[in-house]
């Protein structure tokens, strides 16, 4: 497992650095020098400084490894001292967002915990939801409960959230008023006071995310467990006398677990991109709202390092999900 | 003889049915049998006459729906199997029979080990700790001949043979000692030389632990080399039944002898190609009001077609206890007469 492990990790890095690359030239390729997109309000020693940073008057593999220093050398300096009060990063020069002109990571870092808490949960909540009811749709097919599944998630899945998003804030924003129509990024859980307001707030988005993606995995577990449930194994278990429950709970979830965890994880960073419709129709001030404003204001270092950790975080799961699954089949991780 | 003492399974009339979407197929039509102590009774038939479908009624192990029990009896131990509850017929399957499935590649469960799927059945039915069974478990492994057992414990199937997962398949069944193994073409999947292997191994078996053994082949070869009775099957029905010498010696229904016809002569002269029985078993979408063999049967007349005959003895002795047949025949068409090219 661990030389399996390592293998996947090996792997991982190349990957990373080729991404890495391609969106940095697209970037830096694109019409004019991304100096010329610095707004006329930065003030010169600032400029000269960012300048600097990503070493705008240097050959392009310069520019493009100080990036890279910028990412896994200055800015993980700059977040051990933030922890410990250390001072490694001695004043290294920073990527400063042109248009907040704070440092681009502590942008970003201020932004992305409200689209972490908004997203984490509404997935937490979809495999809550959806292993179960797939597990018992495919257990009990074409009851009841599997045709009204089936149905209900059908609708859910071919229906966007945008339109969902919508609809639920005409019913229960505007006309029920249950919820408020603000999403206060700012607002920290101190009490029980704030505690509520904050589930208050995230209640619809989270649940208009959770049913999208609930609906799509309880499909793709329902139609895992049933492929399974026909394998001779179950039939063998059977045949040992194990009980209803050991049989599904145990030898057949075990076996429909390994593609539906693929879909889970590999499906995380996808659901970022998701999120970025939902911020914008729950104005929601996280990270998918960071990102269309500043690709309105050609903000080039802020879309550049979101598109970057977005990357990583594709791999990142990838990764994952390659570990998870070596884990939950032994075929893979023996072989 | 051993007929005399009382069987450790009888069946009586059994029937099973399938709803399915074009109706209801009736693929187990009155089937009655008994299984002695000690005695391997085989199973033959042509692919889709039923035998798994009844072998596994026995023990509730059709998915149901879309399978249906439509009467009968299944007495083990005193007790009738079709009768018990869910949970009581968990304590039966795995602990009284033991079944063996045919495809070893994907009988067991690949994401657990050996050990795991061994010692299930042994802490479930003997209510055995984790050592106890893990012990019990190297025992097994060693009686079906894996080498290295307490090793092998933490094995996965792939890491194994085919053979070699059939033996574990094997232990499983016997893990609990059973009254009766259960054998649904257990060597179907394997090549020639595993094949006698595991027949040989479970003769073993049978003379060290002395359980019934019901063996379901295609391979009257098999048949002749470790049954002691058999039970010819078509269309859901038993069409005669007999001890194994009694029925190479003197077959009564047309379907045995063609089915004896089928296989190669090892000496003597050969007679051209192996011959086939023309045309396929059927799908009885109704109870069998007719006799099942006759679209395919050299004798036919309108009695067959009027009229599914009833199993009778043939050497005197009550149904079941010696030679019978479901014919309509009672002196069987002289052999010569049914060579054909
Ligand atoms: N799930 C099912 N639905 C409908 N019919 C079925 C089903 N399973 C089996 N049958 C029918 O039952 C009949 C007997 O099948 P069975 O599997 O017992 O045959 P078999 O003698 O074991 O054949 P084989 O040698 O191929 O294993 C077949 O005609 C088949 O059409
Ligand atoms: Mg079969």
């Amino acid at each position: 497992m661990l030389t399996y492990t390592l293998r996947r990790l090996l792997v991982a890095i190349p990957t990373l650095l080729l991404i890495s690359l391609v969106i940095f030239l697209l970037v830096d390729l694109a019409p004019g020098s991304p100096a010329s997109e610095i707004p006329l309000t930065v003030p010169a020693e600032v400029k000269a400084k960012m300048i600097e940073a990503m070493g705008i008057n240097e050959p392009v593999h310069i520019r493009y490894l100080l990036w890279l220093k910028q990412f896994f050398w200055t800015e993980p300096l700059y977040a051990i001292d933030a922890a410990f009060g250390t001072d490694f990063a001695d004043n290294a020069p920073r990527i400063i967002s042109y248009s907040s002109k704070v440092p681009v990571i502590d942008y970003i870092a201020e932004r992305l915990p409200q689209t972490l808490i908004v997203i984490g949960s509404a997935y937490v909540i979809a495999i809550l939801i959806a292993l179960p009811i797939g597990i018992y749709s495919a257990y009990r097919q074409y009851s009841w409960f599997d045709q009204i599944g089936t149905f209900v998630s059908m609708v859910g899945y071919s229906v966007p959230t945008f339109f969902t998003g919508l609809l639920a804030i005409i019913v229960f924003t505007s006309w029920l008023g249950w919820f408020p129509s603000i999403y206060n990024t700012s607002l920290r859980v101190v009490d029980w006071a704030s505690f509520k307001q904050q589930v208050t707030q995230m209640f619809l988005p989270v649940a208009v995310l959770a049913l999208f993606n609930a609906a799509e995995l309880s499909r793709y577990t329902r139609s895992s467990m049933l492929e399974n449930l026909s394998q001779d194994y179950a039939r063998t278990a059977r045949a040992k006398g194990m009980s209803e429950r050991t049989v599904v709970l145990k030898h057949v979830l075990r076996n429909s677990l390994i593609p539906v965890i693929t879909v889970i994880t590999l499906g995380m960073p996808a659901i970022f991109a998701g999120a970025i419709v939902t911020e914008q129709v729950f104005k929601i001030n996280g990270i998918g709202a960071a990102l269309i404003g500043a690709i309105h204001v050609n903000d080039l270092p802020v879309v550049q390092t979101i598109a970057f950790i977005t990357a990583i975080l594709i791999v990142l799961f990838n990764l994952v999900a390659d570990i998870l699954y070596g884990i939950l089949d032994p075929r893979i991780r023996y072989d | 003889m051993a007929e005399r003492a009382a069987p450790v399974l009888e069946v009586k009339g059994l029937r099973t049915i399938f709803r399915t979407r074009g109706g209801e197929v009736h693929a187990v039509n009155d089937v009655s049998f008994h299984l002695n102590r000690g005695e391997v009774l085989g199973v033959v038939g042509e692919s889709g006459s039923g035998k798994s479908v009844t072998m596994m009624s026995l023990i509730g192990l059709l998915p149901a729906p879309p399978a249906e029990n439509r009467g009968g009896e299944v007495l083990l131990g005193g007790r009738d199997l079709l009768k018990l509850d869910t949970r009581a017929l968990q304590e039966v399957r795995g602990a009284r029979v033991g079944f063996v499935f045919q495809d070893p590649m994907t009988s067991l469960n690949p994401v657990f080990t050996l050990g795991d799927q061994l010692m299930e059945p042994l802490r479930k039915h003997m209510g055995m700790d984790r050592t106890a069974a893990a012990n019990r478990a190297v025992e097994l492994l060693e009686l079906v001949g894996i080498p290295d057992a307490r090793r092998r414990l933490k094995a996965y199937p792939h890491q194994f043979s085919g053979g070699m997962r059939q033996r574990v398949m094997i232990a499983i069944a016997l893990a609990c000692d059973p009254d009766v193994l259960i054998a649904d073409e257990p060597t179907t999947a394997l090549d020639v030389t595993i094949q006698a292997q595991i027949l040989e191994l479970v003769k073993e078996l049978r003379h060290k632990l002395g359980m019934a053994i019901i063996w379901i082949t295609h391979d009257l070869g098999v048949i002749a080399g470790i049954a002691d009775r058999v039970l010819v099957m078509y269309g859901g029905q038993v069409v005669e039944q007999a001890p194994v010498r009694e029925l190479f010696a003197n077959p009564q229904h047309p379907y045995t002898r063609a089915l004896l016809r089928t296989i190669p002569a090892i000496s003597g002269p050969r007679e051209g190609r192996l011959k086939v029985i023309q045309g396929q078993p059927p799908i009885l979408m109704a109870p069998p009001a007719a006799c099942p063999f006759r679209a395919r049967c050299d004798y036919r007349h309108d009695r067959c077609d009027r009229e599914n005959p009833l199993r009778r003895a043939v050497d005197g002795r009550p149904v079941g206890q010696g030679h019978d047949v479901a014919c309509h025949w009672t002196a069987p068409a002289p052999v010569a007469e049914v060579i054909h090219a």
